[in-house]
C-alpha cells in the first residue's frame, strides 16, 4: 500500500514539475474561491507601500468582501526581505501576499520555489505581458518613481536643483534628507540605478553634504512637508504629490539625469496560511477596481490597461526615467549596502 | 531558628528539592543557554569554525571602532551630566526648604514613566533643527533666518542630552534617598562646633553623599551604554552608530550573527565589571549610617534663593517632562506636527488612524497585554520561589540560585535579545516566532529586580511564623502558601505591577526577537518611526504612558507607595 503510493507519487512528479515551470492557465474568481477565502477569514499583506495608501486599500477590500480581515505588515522592502528570510528560516509561514518595492527580491524567492503561481483572466487580458512573470509567480502591482522634491518655503523655485548633480552644490550642505538603501527597496533600486549612471563618486560626494539620513523612502516626503529639510534627494514621488495636493509647500523635480523608476511586484507565497484569501486579495488589487483605488488615492502609475493615471499628474511617458535592472540589484545589493554605509557612515 | 537547611526532619515528602531542581533548570534555560550560544557564536566563523576573527574585526574595522568610541563618549558624558543635575536637585528636595519640594520629587520620579525612545521621538519634535518647535520659537523671537537653528537634536550632543534627560532621575532618586537617610547629628555637631550652614554642607553633607553619587554615575553610565532606542532614533539620522545600533544593524540582510555576538560581549563584560564596581562603592556607603536611629536631617533655609531654586528645578523638569509631553500632545492632535495646534486646526485624524485605520494596532496591543500580564504573573511567581528558597536557605545550592537570579542584571537587553535569538532558533527549543521567546526575554530581564524586591520583603517576614507552621506538620510549600504568601501580598502586587510596566516599555530585546505576528507596542512605535508616521507615534506613545501611569498609580495604592521608587531599580529601552 505504502509502496504503491510512493510509485504513484513518483509517476506524478514530472507532471507536477511541468505545471510549475509553465505559465498557469488564467483563473476566474469563482464563488467557491470567495467562499473559501471567507472561511479563512484573514489574510496577511506584507508591503512597502506607505500606510496612508496600504491601510485604506486593505479597508476597501474588507468592505468588498466582508468577513476577511487584512493585516497590513508595512516596513521597508529590504526589511521585509529580511523578515521573510528569518521567518522562513525558522519555518514560520506567516506571509500570504507580498508586495515589494525592490523587484529583485522576487528572483531568489522564485528560485527557492517559495511563490505560488496565480494569474486571473482579467490580468491576462489587461496587464501588459512584460509586467507578469513568465511563470505567473508575480506581477507588477503599480509603478512609482524616486523623485527629488523641495519645500517651496525654504527654496525659491528659481534656485531649485534641476538634477542630482546640482545637489552637490555646497549651498545645500545640511539641507538634504534621504532614505536608506538597507531599509527601503525604493532607495535600494534607485541607488543601483544612480550608482550605475552617475558612478559611486556621486554618492561619495553626496555623503559629505551632511545629509539627514532617514530610513524609509516614505519619510523624506514627511520631512519636506514638516519643513525639516529643504530638499529630498529621494523618496516615493506619490507621497510628495499627495502632500502637495493637501496644500503642503512641495514641488517635485524630475532630474535632468533621469528619475529612478520603481516597479512594485506582488506575489503569493506557496505556504500561505490563507491561500484562498491571498488569491482573492491579489486578484482584487490587480483588478480595475483595486487599481483605480490605488490611483485615485495616491496617483501611482497603474499596471492595469483600463485604468487611467491620475489627472493632474505628469504622464509617466513624459518623464525621463532611468532603466530598472532587478538582476543587477540582486547581484549588487550587498555591495550597495556596504558602499553606502561607508560613504554615509550609517 | 535552626530548622532550616537540608538536615531538617521531614514528615512526608518535601517538595522543596524537586522545586529547587526545577527552578534551577529553568534558570539555566533562561540565562545560561542563550549566553552560552552568544559566546559560542562570538568565537565562530560563519561556517562554524572556531576563530578570533570576529574580535579582530571588532577592534580594527573603523565600522566598529567608531561606534565603540561614540558609545563610550556618550556613556561617560551622560554619567557626568546626570550627576551634575541630580546632585543639586536631590539636595534641594531633600535638605532645603525649597517650595513644592515634594511635588518636584514626585515629578522627577514620574518622568521615569516615559520610555526613553518615546522621549527621543518627542525631543525630535522639539529640537529638530528646522521643524523643531523650540527652534521655530527661537527664530520667531530672534528673527534668525530659516536655515539657522538654536538646537540640533541630530548630533552627538543631542543624543547625550536626550539620554541624560531620562537617566538623571535614577541618580536623583539614589542621591535624594541617601540624603534623607543621612544622620542629622553629624550636621548638628558641625554647626555646634561653629561651622556655618554652607560650611557644614560643604564639609559634612557633600563628602557623605559622594559614594552614592559615584554609584549613581555608574548607573547612568550603564544606562547610556546599553540603551538602544534613543540612539537608534537620533544617532542614525545624524550619521553615526552606537554599539547597540550597530549590533542591531547586523541583523539586517544578510544577517551577521557571529559579529553581532562578538559585538555583544564587550557590553556584557563591561556591564558585569561596572556592576561589581557599583556594589563595592555602595558597600562602602555603610559608614554614612553607623548608628541605629538618627534625628531628622535639618533643612537648610534658602531664604531669598527659594524661588530661584524652584525655578531651576522646574526648568530641569521641563526637559524630561513638560516639553516632551507638550510636543507629543501637539503632534497627536495637529494636522502637521511642525505647527502648533489651535482650536481651529485641532484634529482627531491621528487618533482615528491609529485605532481604526492601522491594522497592526490592536494585534500589537493584544500581544503587549498578554506578554505583560503573563510575564508579570510568572515572573513574580518565579521571583517569589527563588526569594523564599534563598531567604530561608531552604536547600543547599541556594547561593547559586541567588546568583543566577541576579545575573540578568548584567545582561543588556539587546545582548539578551541576540543570545535568545541564537539559542531559540534551533532545537531543542525552537521558540523564535512565538510569543514565548518574548516572554522568556521579558521574564529574564525583569527577574533580578523582582527577586531583589521580594527578597527584601522576605527578610521582613519573621521565619518563626513559618517554623510554627512546619512544626504543626505542614509541608514547606503549604507553609509558604498559607502563612508567608498572605504576609507578602503587597510586595508581590507591587512586583507584579513593576514587571507589567517594564514589559510594556521594553524595546531593545523585543526589536531583535519579534516577527510580524508577534509585534508589540514598543516595536510598532519603532516601526512607525522608521517610516516617519509621527502622528500615530504620538497617539500610541501617549496611550502607552497612560496605561503605564494607571498601573503605577494602582500599584502605589495597593503596594503602599513603594512601586514608583522601585522602578528606579532598572530602566528599559
Amino acid at each position: 500500500m505504502y509502496r504503491r503510493t510512493l510509485i504513484q507519487a513518483a509517476a506524478l512528479l514530472p507532471l507536477g514539475a511541468r505545471v510549475v515551470s509553465a505559465a498557469p492557465p488564467p483563473e476566474q474568481i469563482t464563488p467557491e474561491l470567495i467562499e473559501a477565502a471567507k472561511k479563512e477569514g484573514k489574510v496577511s499583506y506584507y508591503t512597502a507601500m506607505d500606510l496612508s495608501v496600504a491601510e485604506p486599500m486593505a479597508k476597501a477590500f474588507e468592505a468588498k468582501y466582508p468577513g476577511i480581515k487584512v493585516r497590513v505588515e508595512r516596513t521597508g522592502a529590504e526589511r521585509l526581505f529580511n523578515r521573510v528570510a528569518q521567518e522562513y528560516g525558522s519555518k514560520i509561514h506567516a506571509v500570504d501576499v507580498i508586495n515589494s518595492s525592490d523587484a529583485s527580491h522576487f528572483l531568489p524567492w522564485k528560485r527557492q520555489g517559495w511563490l505560488a503561481p496565480f494569474v486571473t483572466v482579467d490580468m491576462a487580458e489587461n496587464i501588459p505581458a512584460d509586467m507578469i512573470d513568465p511563470d505567473g509567480l508575480y506581477c507588477n502591482q503599480r509603478t512609482h518613481l524616486s523623485a527629488i522634491a523641495y519645500n517651496t518655503k525654504l527654496v525659491a523655485p528659481a534656485d531649485a536643483p534641476k538634477g542630482f548633480k546640482d545637489l552637490l552644490d555646497p549651498k545645500w550642505m545640511g539641507k538634504l534628507v534621504k532614505g536608506h538603501p538597507a531599509y527601503s527597496g525604493t532607495i535600494m533600486t534607485a541607488t543601483q540605478q544612480l550608482s550605475r549612471d552617475l558612478g559611486w563618486e556621486y554618492f561619495e560626494k553626496l555623503g559629505k553634504q551632511k545629509v539627514l539620513q532617514v530610513q524609509s523612502a516614505t519619510e523624506p516626503p514627511k520631512k519636506i512637508e514638516l519643513g525639516e529639510r529643504a530638499i529630498a534627494v529621494d523618496g516615493s514621488d506619490y507621497l510628495f504629490w499627495m502632500y502637495r495636493d493637501k496644500g503642503a509647500p512641495i514641488e517635485v523635480v524630475y532630474a535632468v539625469e533621469g528619475t529612478p523608476l520603481i516597479h512594485n511586484p506582488m506575489g503569493i507565497f506557496k505556504e500561505a496560511p490563507s491561500p484562498n484569501a491571498a488569491r482573492l486579495l491579489f486578484a482584487w488589487i490587480m483588478s480595475a477596481e483595486g487599481q483605480s483605488f490605488i490611483v485615485d488615492l495616491s496617483g501611482q502609475f497603474p499596471a492595469h490597461k483600463k485604468v487611467k493615471a491620475k489627472a493632474g499628474r505628469p504622464e509617466l511617458s513624459s518623464i525621463k526615467t532611468l532603466k530598472e535592472d532587478p538582476e543587477a540589484v540582486e547581484k549588487q545589493a550587498d555591495e550597495i549596502k556596504a558602499k553606502y554605509a561607508r560613504y554615509f557612515k550609517v | 531558628m535552626s530548622v532550616a537547611g537540608g538536615t531538617a526532619p521531614r514528615r512526608g515528602f518535601d517538595f522543596s528539592r524537586p522545586v529547587l531542581a526545577a527552578v534551577m533548570a529553568l534558570l539555566v534555560v533562561l540565562i545560561v543557554l542563550p549566553m552560552g550560544w552568544l559566546v559560542v557564536y562570538a568565537f565562530s566563523s560563519p561556517d562554524g569554525k572556531p576563530t578570533l576573527g570576529n574580535f579582530v574585526t571588532l577592534f580594527t574595522d573603523p565600522d566598529f571602532v567608531d561606534p565603540v568610541v561614540t558609545t563610550l563618549t556618550i556613556a561617560v558624558s551622560v554619567g557626568v551630566i546626570c550627576c551634575l543635575i541630580a546632585a543639586p536637585l536631590g539636595w534641594l528636595v531633600a535638605r532645603t526648604d525649597m517650595p513644592l519640594r515634594r511635588t518636584v520629587r514626585t515629578l522627577v520620579m514620574a518622568s521615569l514613566v516615559t520610555p526613553p525612545f518615546v522621549g527621543a521621538i518627542a525631543w525630535e519634535m522639539l529640537a529638530a533643527p528646522n521643524s523643531g518647535l523650540l527652534n521655530q520659537l527661537w527664530r520667531a523671537l530672534t528673527g534668525a533666518p530659516s536655515d539657522e537653528a538654536l538646537l540640533n537634536i541630530y548630533s552627538l550632543e543631542g543624543v547625550i542630552f536626550v539620554i541624560a534627560c531620562y537617566t538623571f532621575p535614577y541618580v536623583f532618586i539614589l542621591v535624594a534617598n541617601a540624603l534623607d537617610r543621612m544622620p542629622g547629628e553629624l550636621e548638628d555637631a558641625s554647626s555646634m562646633l561653629g561651622a556655618g550652614t554652607w560650611d557644614t554642607a560643604r564639609r559634612i553633607t557633600v563628602p557623605l553623599a559622594l559614594p552614592t553619587l559615584l554609584a549613581g554615575a555608574l548607573v547612568a553610565f550603564l544606562q547610556a551604554l546599553n540603551l538602544f532606542g534613543s540612539p537608534a532614533i537620533l544617532a542614525i539620522p545624524a550619521g553615526f552608530n552606537t554599539l547597540t545600533t550597530k549590533i542591531w544593524s547586523l541583523f539586517g540582510y544578510p544577517p551577521k550573527l557571529e559579529l553581532a555576538a562578538a559585538a555583544s560581549l564587550p557590553l556584557l563584560v563591561l556591564t558585569v565589571f561596572l556592576l561589581r564596581a557599583q556594589a563595592m562603592v555602595l558597600g562602602r556607603r555603610g559608614y554614612t549610617v553607623v548608628g541605629a536611629k538618627y534625628g531628622e536631617p535639618r533643612l537648610i533655609k534658602l531664604g531669598g534663593l527659594r524661588i530661584p531654586a524652584l525655578a531651576l528645578a522646574l526648568i530641569v523638569l521641563a526637559m524630561p517632562l513638560f516639553l516632551p509631553y507638550a510636543a507629543l500632545f501637539n503632534t497627536a492632535f495637529s494636522p502637521v506636527a511642525s505647527r502648533l495646534v489651535s482650536f481651529d486646526t485641532l484634529t482627531l485624524k491621528n487618533v482615528q488612524f491609529t485605532f481604526v485605520g492601522l491594522s497592526s494596532t490592536w494585534p500589537a496591543l493584544q500581544n503587549t497585554f498578554f506578554l505583560a500580564t503573563t510575564a508579570a504573573t510568572l515572573g513574580a511567581l518565579l521571583a517569589l520561589i527563588i526569594a523564599y528558597i534563598v531567604a530561608r536557605k531552604a536547600v543547599p545550592g541556594h547561593r547559586a540560585l541567588a546568583f543566577l537570579a541576579t545575573a540578568p542584571l548584567a545582561i543588556p537587553g539587546i545582548v539578551l535579545g541576540v543570545g535568545l535569538f541564537l539559542g531559540y532558533t534551533r532545537p531543542p527549543f525552537t521558540l523564535y516566532g512565538t510569543l514565548w521567546i518574548l516572554l522568556i526575554a521579558f521574564i529574564t530581564i525583569e527577574l533580578p529586580s523582582a527577586y531583589q524586591q521580594l527578597g527584601s520583603a522576605f527578610h521582613a517576614v519573621h521565619p518563626e511564623l513559618e517554623e510554627a507552621g512546619r512544626m504543626l506538620g505542614a509541608s514547606r510549600l503549604r507553609t509558604l502558601a498559607d502563612i508567608t504568601a498572605p504576609l507578602l501580598r503587597s510586595a508581590v502586587i507591587a512586583t507584579w505591577c513593576f514587571i507589567f510596566v517594564a514589559v510594556i516599555r521594553e524595546l531593545s530585546a523585543a526589536v531583535i526577537l519579534f516577527t510580524s505576528e508577534t509585534k508589540v507596542l514598543s516595536v510598532l512605535i519603532f516601526d512607525l518611526k522608521e517610516s516617519g508616521d509621527v502622528g500615530a507615534i504620538a497617539v500610541l506613545s501617549l496611550a502607552m504612558v497612560a496605561i503605564t501611569t494607571l498601573v503605577i498609580v494602582a500599584a502605589n495604592r495597593i503596594g503602599g507607595g513603594r512601586a514608583a521608587a522601585r522602578l528606579a531599580a532598572r530602566g528599559a529601552g
